[in-house]
């Protein structure tokens, strides 16, 4: 740690926040000399948005070795940057979904998403065929069929819609969630103060709340990971959907969309007028949830 | 405090899974009593208004209980914020140079900013009059300050209500009514406790308190309760009669959903004391007894502490977003932790005043003796 000041104070570009922040590592260090190093790196590190290039690779090298240590396999913790010219949106026919829910266990499969107590990134609704639909009080996300589709129902799978006008980053008092370039909506769970003000702004319920450590069996980990999407999450923080944020920012589609047996789900990018997402938008009935609270979500529903 | 310890030990070292929050219903039990603390601490201070703009004496003389109990109810505040944080540790975040506080965006760094503003000003005003008090010398120099706290007291709790009257997910609090149905409630429950601690203080420490001061006060209560019933009712038409969807946390909070229907006893309560407290600051007979007007009090507190509490933050959540329904009720590390959080606030507040009384007591023109006024 002495170290590591040392070599900030000699920095030529040494600005005023880093030297109030390697003072007070410094002061702090003296305080907390017995905290393990690791956690004591993770109290002081910088904002994800803030950190210059070494910081990011160290931090994501410490994070690898401790998830590698901690459930027994390989981590890879990426930061692969937005691609240009994207931005992502997501498509989905609801005349086609049938409610097997396997997109919810595929989303809590590749986003080690605790088991105990359960997090669930998607819901899907059920709504009597008639009913008002619009109403989501109509709709309960517990049902347990002994097949489905249920005759008489249809279903409504409802995650974060990446809102383009996201409420939830305007309200969170440290910047510790934002929208990135390709309109994925994020957060730093190394920043999060767990203060849930997203969770009273989303109007979509797409947010959650680590109640305790996540219950994540090492047997089933996914070992892929993203800082800012998958990584195993601390307890006391907030998350949500990120469009599987390490597999689209390679090429991938997300998980739910690939495991969907209907084929309801699609992806892709809108800037794009080849893609299919766009031949979608542009020619079938679409709508969004919500529209009228202007929250402009890059989720379409189409019948 | 005990109680309060053990129980935030509990929460740290099991998480938030020892409280009943969940993803449904993410603010509880502390945040309603944050909410209502606000309230009690714009409310302290406007003792004041009485005191130096009309030169109202009774009061006058006891402005440093009410700007000690401001200070109590800021400190009490920010512990509730506190023990609600999934990462108390990482406050320095929000942090001007260290850290990243979304400002002006967010409407949490603006209350931050705020009550910490209001905290300073009370904690400098009283201070200063102390000082001064001791030396005997003239504290009218504190005087702006003074009629700062008091603008500066609206805005406290204006600020807290725009922190849920910003959300456009939540219909139950995105309603314009929200901030002056705020403020009326605050100057209902802050001056009936101001009541009851100012008798407290005269029986325990024969600190020579007016009973005019009192009454002056429980008109004040008359007053601000028939608008906080008023605007109450304006709310309760403009949902009932429009019959939207949003009309579910109001049905919610009255007659219970589809079964549910835990607030529903509270919320009768609340308006039954209401009403009753503010019959009783208006009928001349019973405005004019202390016992009455003390009865009034307690009810007016118990209330406003409903109303404000339970009564405006869970039904923002119920149904959810998403049209769910989770009923909500504090787990018991949650009732221990702000039973704890209370007995600080007691605590804090039994401090100050012995610490200023002694100085008070020196400081009176005729040693004490009840003045006219
Ligand atoms: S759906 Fe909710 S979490 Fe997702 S971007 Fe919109 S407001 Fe934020
Ligand atoms: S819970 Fe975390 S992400 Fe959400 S508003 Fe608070 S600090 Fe921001």
């Amino acid at each position: 740690m002495p170290n590591e000041n040392e070599n900030k104070c000699a920095d030529k570009n040494l600005d005023r926040r880093r030297f109030l922040k390697s003072a007070a590592v410094g002061a702090a260090g003296l305080a907390l000399s017995s905290c393990s190093s690791s956690s004591f790196q993770a109290f002081f590190q910088d904002h994800f948005r803030e950190m210059d290039k070494d910081e990011l690779l160290s931090t994501l090298k410490r994070m690898e070795e401790e998830y590698s240590k901690k459930y027994g396999k390989k981590f890879t913790v990426s930061a692969e940057a937005p691609i240009d010219e994207t931005l992502f949106g997501y498509g989905l026919d609801i005349s086609r979904c049938i409610g097997c829910r396997r997109c919810v266990y595929a989303c809590v499969e590749e986003n080690n998403q605790s088991r105990d107590p359960q997090i669930h990134w998607i819901s899907v609704l059920r709504f009597k065929k008639g009913d008002k639909w619009m109403d989501l009080e109509n709709s309960t996300k517990y049902y347990d069929p002994e097949k489905v589709p249920e005759d008489g129902y249809f279903y409504v799978p409802i995650a974060c819609q990446q809102c383009e006008n996201p409420p939830c980053t305007k309200v969170c008092p440290v910047q510790a969630t934002w929208k990135e370039p390709d309109g994925i909506v994020v957060v730093d769970y190394n920043w999060c103060i767990g203060c849930r003000y997203c969770m009273a702004a989303c109007p979509y319920g797409a947010r959650h709340f680590n109640l305790t450590d996540p219950g994540l069996p090492a047997e089933e980990v996914n070992p892929k990971t993203h800082y800012l999407g998958n990584r195993p999450r601390p307890r006391g923080v907030v998350e949500k959907c990120t469009f599987c944020i390490q597999r689209t920012r390679k090429g991938l589609y997300p998980a739910c969309s690939e495991i969907c047996p209907m084929g309801a789900r699609k992806f892709g990018n809108i800037l794009d007028p080849e893609s299919e997402i766009r031949y979608l938008i542009d020619k079938k009935r679409v709508f969004r949830l919500k529209e009228d609270l202007n929250t402009l979500p890059k989720f379409y529903y189409f019948i | 405090m005990v109680i309060g310890l053990i129980s935030y030990a509990i929460q740290m070292s099991n998480g938030f899974i020892v409280t009943a929050i969940r993803d449904q219903v993410s603010w509880g039990f502390y945040i309603s009593n944050f909410t209502f603390l606000v309230g009690v601490a714009a409310a302290a201070v406007l003792l004041v208004l009485p005191a130096y703009v009309y030169h109202f004496k009774p009061i006058k003389e006891i402005v440093f209980l009410g700007e000690m109990m401001a200070i109590t109810a800021i400190c009490m505040c920010i512990l509730f914020v506190t023990v609600d944080l999934g990462h108390p540790e990482r406050v320095w975040h929000m942090l001007p140079l260290f850290g990243s506080p979304n400002f002006p965006r967010s409407m949490l760094t603006w209350d931050v900013l705020v009550l910490n503003g209001y905290l300073i000003i009370n904690a400098t005003v009283f201070f200063y009059i102390m000082y001064k008090l001791y030396e005997g010398a003239d504290y009218n120099k504190i005087m702006p300050l003074v009629l700062l706290s008091i603008p500066w007291a609206v805005s406290i709790h204006t600020v807290t209500a725009f922190l849920y009257n910003g959300l456009g997910a939540r219909p139950f609090w995105n309603a314009s009514i929200l901030a002056p149905r705020f403020l009326a409630s605050a100057f209902c429950s802050g001056p009936a406790l101001m009541i009851l601690v100012l008798q407290i203080v005269r029986k325990m420490a024969n600190v020579p308190i007016d009973n005019k001061a009192i009454f002056k006060l429980s008109e004040l209560i008359a007053y601000t309760m028939a608008l906080n019933i008023f605007l109450l009712f304006c709310e309760v038409f403009k949902e009932v009669y429009s019959d939207s969807i949003h009309l579910y946390s109001l049905k919610y909070l009255y007659f219970g959903l589809h079964g549910h229907n835990n607030l529903v006893p509270w919320m009768w309560t609340a308006l039954v004391f209401n009403s009753v407290s503010l019959f009783l600051f208006l009928y001349p007979k019973t405005s004019k007894s202390i016992k009455y007007v003390n009865a009034a009090c307690v009810m007016t507190f118990i209330g406003v502490y409903i109303e404000k509490g339970f009564g405006l933050i869970i039904p923002g959540f119920v149904p959810d977003t998403l049209g769910e329904i989770y009923e909500y009720s504090p787990s018991i590390v949650e009732i221990g932790v702000t039973i704890g959080i209370w007995a600080t606030g007691a605590l804090i507040y039994t401090m100050l005043f012995k610490f200023a009384y002694p100085i008070y007591k020196k400081g009176l023109p005729n040693n004490g003796e009840r003045q006219e006024g």
